[in-house]
């Protein structure tokens, strides 16, 4: 990836388009373009403008409240907090092995979330861009456009969400913010009412999955070079894989290839995660920049999510959803798994994985099982990786002698994306935006990039106490009286010109 | 037990010596309260008991049951000054219900969802309340205590102990203090099978490495509102 585009030379000479908020995402974010007199594109950055601080206030808390606590992050994928906290929570307490119901629960659970969040975000967020077009009338370009145009896919959209709702709410308690998992095991299976009443509509949920597979290859025959091409670049990746190399969104090892797809580690244990990952910090971002320590903050940069995972496993374990990998990596000679919209098509394909899962684990007798949790010998440290519907996520804690947390590191999936979001939105600026005037259609194209990522914006802010900050005092006529800049080398002030002090 | 008094109507039969609280809950009837316990003495404090006796204000559980009284309990007006007493609670603390095992067997969260408490109203205080985690098998978490000192009188009465005692001034100031020289449980003789580590109505006094074990859902007052759990304080 490059940084081209991520500081202009001068920008106080520069005309500023904002984007913001950012539409149909989950969070809040902002683009500033920075353009010239000729239109042409100088700067263009991707801003995350929440402020969480959950890796500071937990600290002092008991561990077994960190599992419900951090999972507050996200309305979207709190399912996927809940059960990185737990798995840390896990290896906190010395629990090697879950009980078989544990395991099968929690994973019930997270598949479905994988299913409730790519239905979202696939129907709810992207489709009106995909089926109106990017540039589109911004007033039908919305889920109720989609309803109007497209009841039928509406509706499939709406109900594969909502059963992936009832998965999470059966295992969890409840739809959003349950407790269900706990450190060491959960605290319920699943009943034989419950398991019938999921088992009724599975079938029709894998069907429409695969339909939605369809859906997006069908786009991209129909838009090829556009899709192919649109905010395209090359970049390392990681994810984790299964013990023989299989696509595992909740367990596994982590597995990394740079841009020219030459295995930089693999099945590595992510207990370890820091010694082949370190974050850099930058001025103008809340976000924090992940990359390779062995490529350095520069080329280290990678991306994660659905198309890294279904480009870097070796298979998909059903059977649906790996014939659909295959043809996705055969078409068009593998351009669309290299291409930012592929990361549509690669989220469909995980969508189908996780109702062929959930499937397979609705006949499985293990998720109606009493045998819910298990012991270890209790350790200091306890770090807990998960595959979320947006990537890799990882969580770190330390919890001292007397139970309570006195240190925790997250770092989630759109901070390991947020190069490849920037690098993605200069992309786009440069190909749709450079010498025209602007419009609200080209400025869509921005976020028609973001949203391929799925960022979950909200999650990605949640340092305190080392954030950098800007803050500027304008005067009535526009000029900037004073400035005060917080980054990673410390407070600096400037000020440009005293008034009212004599 | 010939002797009635009339509660919001109901006639209420009484024996000598009984406080309106203690005969309302023996007959079945749910007067609001939180610091008052039926195995301690009661002492009037937090005032959500507060009945209309002949058209004055009192403490239903340290107001005698006298034949012929007229006490007015649920009406709009003593709900909603119960309510402010609540929301000055909740404001006084730190009370995070969604990440608080307390939740759903708590009574103060399960008394503000019987009084139809929708907001906190005031300004939140977010006084910086200690965690005391020194005890290998109790945590102490302040920030959620609402001074009702039934663990100093358990601790006290029913345990022999004192572990627990009411200090310090003011607003703020005042709260529960732990009775050793370092002011640490740890360095008490405190257990955790004590009366006192099971009293707290609130998430304050909780077993260690104990949390979410029971779903939400399934827990006291998620099953039946407080209103309907006055025989487990009359038995």
């Amino acid at each position: 990836m490059s940084f081209e585009l991520e500081t202009a030379a001068y920008p106080e000479k520069l005309r500023r388009v904002a984007i913001d908020p950012v539409s149909r995402v989950e969070g809040h974010g902002k683009v500033t373009i920075l353009l010239d007199d000729d239109n042409q594109v100088q700067q263009v950055r991707l801003h995350i403008v929440e402020f969480r601080g959950f890796e500071k206030f937990i600290q002092g808390r008991p561990y077994w409240e960190v599992p419900v606590m951090v999972q507050r992050l996200c309305g979207i994928c709190p399912v996927s907090h809940h059960l990185a906290a737990s798995k840390a929570m896990d290896m906190m307490l010395g629990v090697k092995q879950l009980t078989p119901t544990a395991e099968k629960i929690r994973r019930l659970m997270h598949y479905g979330q994988i299913l409730q969040s790519h239905a979202l975000h696939f129907f709810h967020l992207s489709s009106p861009d995909l089926l109106f077009g990017f540039g589109s009338d911004v007033a039908a370009r919305n889920i109720v456009g989609i309803i109007a145009a497209h009841p039928e896919i509406a509706k499939k959209g709406v109900l594969l969400r909502k059963f992936g709702q009832e998965v999470i709410r059966m295992t969890a308690g409840k739809r959003v913010h349950g407790t269900g998992s706990i450190p060491g095991g959960v605290n319920k299976s699943l009943s034989s009412e419950e398991r019938a009443a999921l088992l009724k509509d599975i079938y029709q949920m894998v069907t429409w999955s695969r339909d939605a597979v369809g859906m997006i290859r069908q786009l991209f025959e129909q838009n090829l070079a556009e899709y192919n091409e649109f905010g395209r670049f090359r970049s390392s990746g990681m994810c984790l894989v299964r013990a023989d190399g299989a696509l595992d969104l909740y367990h596994g090892g982590l597995r990394a290839r740079d841009e020219d797809g030459t295995t930089l580690f693999d099945h590595f244990n992510y207990g370890r995660y820091w010694e082949v990952i370190a974050e850099d910090v930058k001025p103008w971002s809340y976000m924090k920049f992940p990359f390779f320590k062995s490529l350095g903050p520069d080329a280290g940069s990678y991306r994660v999510g659905p198309l890294t995972r279904v480009t870097h496993c070796d298979s998909i374990p059903t059977p649906l959803a790996e014939k659909e990998r295959q043809e996705f990596l055969a078409f068009d000679g593998g351009s669309a798994a290299g291409a930012t919209l592929g990361y549509h098509w690669a989220r469909m394909i995980e969508m189908l994985h996780a109702a062929e899962t959930i499937k397979d684990l609705l006949h499985d007798d293990d998720i109606i099982g009493d045998d819910l949790m298990a012991t270890g010998q209790r350790q200091e440290r306890g770090v807990g990786v998960i595959e979320a519907p947006r990537g890799t996520l990882i969580h770190h804690y330390r919890v001292d002698e007397n139970d309570l947390v006195i240190r925790a590191n997250l770092i989630v999936s759109t901070t390991h994306n947020n190069q490849a979001m920037n690098t993605a939105v200069r992309e786009v600026a440069k190909k749709y935006l450079n010498g025209r005037e602007i419009t609200e259609g080209l400025l869509n194209h921005i976020e028609v990039a973001i949203r391929a990522f799925d960022p979950c914006l909200s999650c990605a802010t949640h340092a305190l106490g080392q954030m950098p900050l800007e803050v500027a005092i304008v005067g009535a006529d526009g000029t900037v009286i004073d400035e005060a800049t917080r980054d990673n080398r410390g407070l600096t002030h400037e000020i440009h010109e005293l008034r009212g002090i004599t | 037990m010939n002797d009635t008094f009339q509660l919001d109507g109901e006639d209420i039969p009484f024996a000598p010596g009984q406080t309106i609280m203690q005969a309302a809950t023996a007959h079945g009837v749910y007067i609001p309260h939180l610091c008052w316990h039926p195995d301690f003495s009661a002492h009037g404090s937090c005032k959500l008991c507060t009945v209309k006796v002949n058209g004055r204000f009192g403490s239903s559980c340290i107001t005698q049951a006298q034949p012929g009284l007229e006490v007015e309990n649920r009406s709009m007006e003593l709900d909603e000054k119960r309510r402010t007493l609540l929301q000055m609670l909740f404001v006084e603390g730190n009370h995070f219900c969604p990440s608080c095992e307390k939740s759903g067997n708590c009574r103060l969260q399960a008394t503000a969802y019987e009084l139809n408490m929708m907001s906190p109203h005031f300004d939140m205080f977010y006084p910086n309340r200690p965690v005391d985690a020194s005890h290998p098998d109790v945590l102490l978490d302040f920030n959620r205590c609402i001074m009702c000192s039934l663990c100093v009188a358990a601790s006290r009465d029913a345990d022999g102990k004192n572990v627990f005692y009411m200090g310090g001034r003011g607003l703020l100031g005042r709260r529960v203090h732990i009775s050793s020289e370092s002011g640490h449980l740890g360095d008490t003789d405190f257990a955790v099978t004590d009366r006192a580590a099971s009293i707290c109505p609130v998430g304050v006094i909780l077993p260690k490495r104990k949390g979410f074990a029971v779903p939400i859902g399934q827990r006291k007052y998620d099953l039946a509102p407080i209103s309907e759990h006055v025989a487990e304080d009359a038995s």
